[in-house]
């Protein structure tokens, strides 16, 4: 059973899209009164569903042109450490999402890079250069849409 | 064109999107006016598109996660738009995404547990149209996740 309902659910569909909202506003367009809306707000952040805010840039404009996922197959597991690859792996700046994965490979990396050339330099001189680094492989993204997923209105 | 200045900005907003527009101009050593403009011309320009609250799944109930790649029947010349199409009115997919490599479109599936799972592929993923293959990849952690950019 799910402690929330349809209209956290709706809160958090426009929280999503702008996190900035005050709570008058969110409130106005769920047609709740202010200090409800202010409790429901209270009560997912201390569950921790609102997680944090983030913000959305346009990489193109700022000159990132490609973004490449990488799977990434470790070699001789238990020798090499997996958190020694994590943390190595996170504190590269392009790269932008790393998770640890079941299946075809163990991680699943994001990586920004200006252009293929530069995506080739942080490939080999970062990523291939990690300890325990085995089998890559590389798919260019070519368009990404982000739904609202269980969120969206039933 | 963006300058040094515009890079400072973006640079500290991007660690702290909630930082009040006094403590960013301050930090990035710029009036608090001009720090709004700069702003509001970065918003204007489309460099900086929203702030976003980030969801996380697992505590909303979600507790598993599935990257499911897929490769279509590139003959079927609509094979691309009708499987997104399709694939758009499924509640449980949370990203679509498309490839140039051996994988030619990625969605992100969230499920509240394995049974829930189970039946999403079953009654909804497998009814998709133009699939040739399907891995998935189940998630087991989420090391990092950010949108930040190296600028």
């Amino acid at each position: 059973m799910s402690v929330w309902d349809e209209m956290d659910y709706a809160i958090l569909r426009a929280l999503q899209e702008e996190a900035g909202l005050s709570s008058a506003t969110l409130a106005r367009r769920l047609g709740l009164s202010q200090p409800a809306t202010w409790r429901r707000v209270k009560r997912l952040e201390e569950a921790g569903v609102i997680a944090g805010r983030e913000l959305e840039l346009d990489p193109a404009k700022l000159g990132f042109g490609v973004t490449v996922f990488l799977g990434v197959k470790l070699v001789t597991k238990g020798r090499v450490s997996l958190e020694d690859f994590e943390r190595a792996v996170s504190a590269i700046p392009e790269v932008q999402q790393v998770s640890h994965v079941l299946g075809l490979y163990d991680y699943r990396l994001r990586v920004v890079a200006r252009d293929i050339a530069d995506f080739e330099r942080v490939l080999r001189r970062r990523i291939m250069t990690l300890p325990g680094v085995g089998h890559v492989e590389a798919n260019v993204l070519l368009s990404e849409e982000r739904r609202a997923g269980p969120l969206m209105a039933g | 064109m963006l300058d040094d200045t515009d890079r400072r900005v973006l640079r500290l907003l991007q660690t702290d999107p909630q930082i009040p527009v006094a403590d960013l101009a301050e930090a990035a050593r710029i009036a608090p006016a001009t720090c709004y403009k700069r702003l509001d011309r970065l918003r204007e320009d489309g460099v900086l598109r929203a702030t976003r609250t980030v969801i996380d799944w697992r505590a909303l109930g979600f507790a598993v996660e599935v990257s499911l790649r897929i490769t279509l029947d590139k003959t079927q010349s609509r094979a691309f738009d009708e499987i997104m199409a399709a694939a758009r009115e499924i509640p449980e997919v949370l990203e679509i995404q498309t490839f140039l490599g051996r994988v030619d479109l990625r969605l992100s599936v969230l499920a509240r547990d394995m049974a829930h799972y189970q039946q999403v592929y079953r009654d909804r993923i497998l009814a998709l149209p133009h699939i040739t293959d399907i891995e998935a990849l189940m998630q087991v952690a989420t090391l990092k996740d950010v949108r930040t950019l190296p600028i």
